[in-house]
């Protein structure tokens, strides 16, 4: 018996070919049999609220994959979980070492300490979400290839992660801030704002990169330059002004409108009474929240476009 | 004659063509020099190798079958599977599905770094049980798998277990859900006899449960005793579709000539 055509009849239980009255589906071509018992095409990608109520229902998995990512990290670290307060803290020495000590950009700022804290706290989160999610589909390959689930789960799962290791660094830096003779104001309420519109932004951001990562795996070993550049253009070590007073004013615009500087300029705001208002960059809050709603909406949409073709070749 | 009319259809394939591009000798791992005769031969050699795996497969299967695949290596036998699961994209025609199949292969690994318990409750909430269910069902994976019958090993890191042991913890996680389409590659080769046993009796369950169960195996005893209708591939070619007493004898019979 050699094959030919579409056999549509299981072969030994029912060889009787009876089919209910008016339609004989064998005559049917596939696509019409499919349709008729409500079959899908196998890998097709969700509509974005379908696939949105996915990632939803994907909620549990999303934290617990964030905690399981968090223990394993320095799992093999004798100090362990220590490194999650050791490694801002070893960052900002060493920052504080260049650029407080060596190059005196500390001049013009009240509390060189704190302020520089904040900036690097502030961008690490940025930076590493971008890294992790960048390598979270090539990363993860074996998991995606095993198990159905909505891909962006991963590199949401990613920014968890950081910004539960953003949450402590936070609380390092607020004993910090507090030990320099700041006081504790009513704009620290602030701060779960900022982080809020921070995490957005970088979720999108990650969940673009993890595209990107997907289709270019070597994506991963340039992304770190490019954080890198972009953590000195954004005033971390030094107020922006030093840059934007010698730049044109489109420039000095652009500057002061990069997301990084924003989410950083308004911690350092909520935190420290020493930073003026007047320091902040022109209509901050809607930069801030305008850039979270673009690039954390935009990253979404535009990773889900490629969801069907994560994991493949 | 309404139990007469044939259970509904839960995977259709249509005249599906798979081809793999393969892009130089690698992918984008290797050493310096390696990265660099890539880059040359990219520029010497433009475009990529085609592999033709599969070549106009067609078929139909329905609720509760078990259907086996065999076929020498390299038949395509695997990359019709992944194409069913939806992770392979075809190059020409479609394939239809009842829900979301589920592929088991012997290469899928979950996260090595995590313990087979970490791993259990992670597979569990990423199929999309809620936390109870997985600690209602944590148990019963535990024990079908058979990890801890030689000591503690549900809480190691799962790099630690052996191949048999991850291949035994991966179905265990798949097979806890209810699948309405479920695509088994190679996977209960791994298993000692106890898990084989086990694994068979949980492959009768999901059919009742008006699954349809797709098996590789190279192993015929075991697809004789689970399967009741077995495709033949033979280079990315449907040789053969029918009950699996004949296309097993056949293709026993083409193994014996070929040598």
């Amino acid at each position: 018996m050699i094959h030919s055509g579409i056999r549509t009849s299981p072969p030994s239980s029912t060889a009787d070919p009876g089919v209910g009255p008016g339609i004989d589906e064998d005559d049917l071509p596939p696509g019409d049999l499919a349709a008729l018992y409500g079959l899908g095409v196998s890998g097709a990608r969700p509509g974005l609220l379908d696939y949105t109520r996915q990632v939803w229902s994907r909620r549990h998995f999303v934290t617990a994959y964030a905690t399981a990512r968090l223990t394993s990290m320095y799992a093999n670290a004798r100090l362990g979980q220590l490194w999650q307060l050791m490694t801002p803290l070893l960052n900002a020495g060493v920052y504080y070492l260049m650029f407080g000590v060596l190059m005196g950009t500390r001049h013009g700022v009240t509390h060189f300490i704190p302020y520089l804290c904040t900036g690097v706290f502030v961008y690490t989160f940025t930076q590493s979400a971008v890294l992790a999610g960048t390598r979270s589909i090539q990363g993860n390959l074996s998991l995606i290839r095993a198990l159905h689930f909505p891909r962006a789960c991963l590199p949401i799962a990613l920014t968890l992660n950081q910004l539960q290791q953003t949450l402590f660094s936070t609380g390092v830096l607020a004993v910090i801030v507090l030990a320099f003779g700041e006081p504790l104001t009513a704009r620290w309420l602030l701060v779960p704002v900022v982080l809020l519109a921070q995490t957005l932004f970088t979720m999108g951001l990650a969940l673009a990169m993890a595209r990107v990562g997907a289709r270019f795996t070597d994506a991963a070993q340039l992304v770190p330059f490019v954080t890198r550049t972009w953590l000195y253009f954004s005033g971390v070590f030094y107020e922006l002004t030093m840059l934007t007073k010698h730049a044109p004013a489109w420039a000095g615009a652009l500057l002061e409108a990069n997301p990084a500087h924003v989410f950083i300029a308004l911690m350092r705001y909520a935190l420290m009474r020493s930073v003026p208002t007047s320091s902040l960059p022109p209509h901050v809050w809607a930069l801030a929240f305008g850039w979270a709603l673009v690039v954390g909406v935009g990253g979404y949409v535009w990773f889900w476009k490629a969801e069907e073709a994560y994991g493949r070749g | 004659m309404a139990d007469q009319r044939k259970p509904p259809p839960t995977v259709i394939v249509e005249d599906v063509h798979v081809v793999y591009r393969v892009h130089g000798s690698g992918t984008g791992r290797g050493s310096a020099t390696s990265a660099l005769g890539r880059l040359a031969t990219r520029r010497s050699l433009p475009g990529t190798r085609e592999v033709h795996a599969v070549k106009g497969v067609s078929l139909v299967a329905r609720r509760g079958e078990a259907v086996g695949l065999v076929g020498t290596n390299g038949s395509g036998k695997s990359t019709l599977l992944r194409t069913i699961a939806g992770l392979l994209p075809p190059e020409r025609g479609r394939v239809y599905t009842e829900g979301q199949p589920s592929l088991l292969g012997v290469n899928a690994a979950l996260m090595n770094d995590l313990s087979g318990e970490r791993n259990v409750a992670l597979g569990c909430l990423a199929m999309g049980m809620t936390p109870e269910q997985v600690r209602e069902r944590y148990p019963g994976i535990v024990e079908f798998s058979g990890i801890n019958e030689r000591g503690d090993f549900i809480h190691m890191p799962m790099r630690t277990y052996s191949s048999g042991m991850a291949a035994r913890l991966r179905f265990s996680i798949a097979a806890a859900k209810t699948h309405d389409v479920l695509l088994i590659d190679e996977a209960l080769s791994t298993g000692d006899s106890g898990f084989q046993r086990r694994s068979k009796e949980r492959i009768e369950e999901l059919r009742q449960e008006a699954g349809t169960v797709f098996l590789v195996s190279h192993n015929n005893g075991t697809i004789r005793e689970t399967c009741d209708r077995t495709l033949w591939l033979e280079s990315g070619v449907l040789r053969m579709d029918g009950p699996t007493d004949e296309v097993l004898a056949a293709y026993e019979d083409f193994a014996k000539r070929g040598g």
